[in-house]
């Protein structure tokens, strides 16, 4: 796939943390893929958190496609889903791609239920999404 | 119908309390005979009423309450009230409309969610006044092949 094939370098360009130290939310650059983990539940909190980093990424003009990463998110509401969405639509007037990849079997089955799979296609791993 | 059990807790409009509120509700479900998706759609539905108070009800002011009052009836229904006291809804059957949202920014998903994952949904507004959404799902086993 067109910008992601080579992860040969990785940078982590910066962490937001919540108020228990735990990191929350992950953000790499990878090429000119932005790669965003979350940890947590993404409700309105953690989805302010999300937006304020992942616009300020994307709107930097350099990033093409975007992964998030929801392996360690545990819960998602509507809020959630919201930030996703505004992501894939920054994403897509860039003529980008995104990718959700690693979502718990509660939190895939509200990204089925909402329509946001049939936007944007669910994977199991990062590295499922580098192969392609 | 009886009242077996009861739990009634206000906190301040603070989008740090969703995860409290949705978590306490959920542990005092978890008396009923529910499967874990059953207390994942009940932090969902409470998730979303409790982020509707304080988006739209309060405009984000954290200075306000929100008031939960969670029952379970001598049938297993559980009965979850969420109120506020901030700008009401004016109209309350556009709001429940899927996608619909006064904030363009957000999915307008809340009401069809809690919708989709109770049994009953009664919404009851007036402007000025506050919000009350009261959300009814019986737990009892002849009725859990609905959600099977």
């Amino acid at each position: 796939m067109e910008g992601i094939i080579i992860f040969l370098q990785k940078i982590v360009i910066a962490t937001v943390e919540g108020g228990d130290s735990q990191v929350d939310v992950e953000i790499k650059m990878v090429r000119n893929t932005l790669v965003i983990r979350v940890n947590g539940e993404l409700d309105m909190v953690m989805a302010e958190k999300l937006k304020k980093e992942m616009e300020a990424r994307l709107d930097e003009g350099e990033v093409k496609n975007l992964i998030v990463n929801l392996e360690k998110v545990t819960f998602i509401d509507s809020s959630g889903l919201g930030v996703i969405i505004a992501g894939y639509k920054k994403v897509m007037a860039a003529n980008g791609r995104m990718y959700i990849v690693g979502a718990k079997p509660n939190v895939k089955r509200i990204l089925i239920l909402s329509g946001v799979s049939k936007l944007i296609p669910i994977y199991d791993t990062e590295q499922e999404v580098i192969n392609l | 119908m009886n009242v077996k059990n009861y739990v009634r807790f206000e906190f301040q409009s603070l989008p740090e309390n969703i995860s409290f509120a949705r978590s306490c509700v959920a542990a005092f479900a978890a008396q009923l005979d529910c499967t874990l998706d059953d207390i994942e759609e009940i932090k969902l539905v409470v998730s979303e009423a409790v982020s509707n108070s304080i988006i739209h009800g309060y405009a984000s002011n954290p200075h306000e309450k929100v008031v939960i009052a969670v029952s379970i009836m001598d049938d297993d229904t559980l009965e979850i009230i969420v109120e506020d006291y901030g700008v009401g809804i004016e109209d309350v059957e556009k709001a429940m409309e899927p996608t619909y949202s006064t904030d363009p920014s957000r999915m307008g998903l809340g009401f069809t969610f809690m919708k989709s994952f109770m049994d009953e949904l009664e919404v009851v507004s007036k402007p000025g006044k506050g919000t009350t959404v009261k959300l009814k799902r019986n737990f009892a086993v002849a009725n859990k092949e609905a959600y099977a």
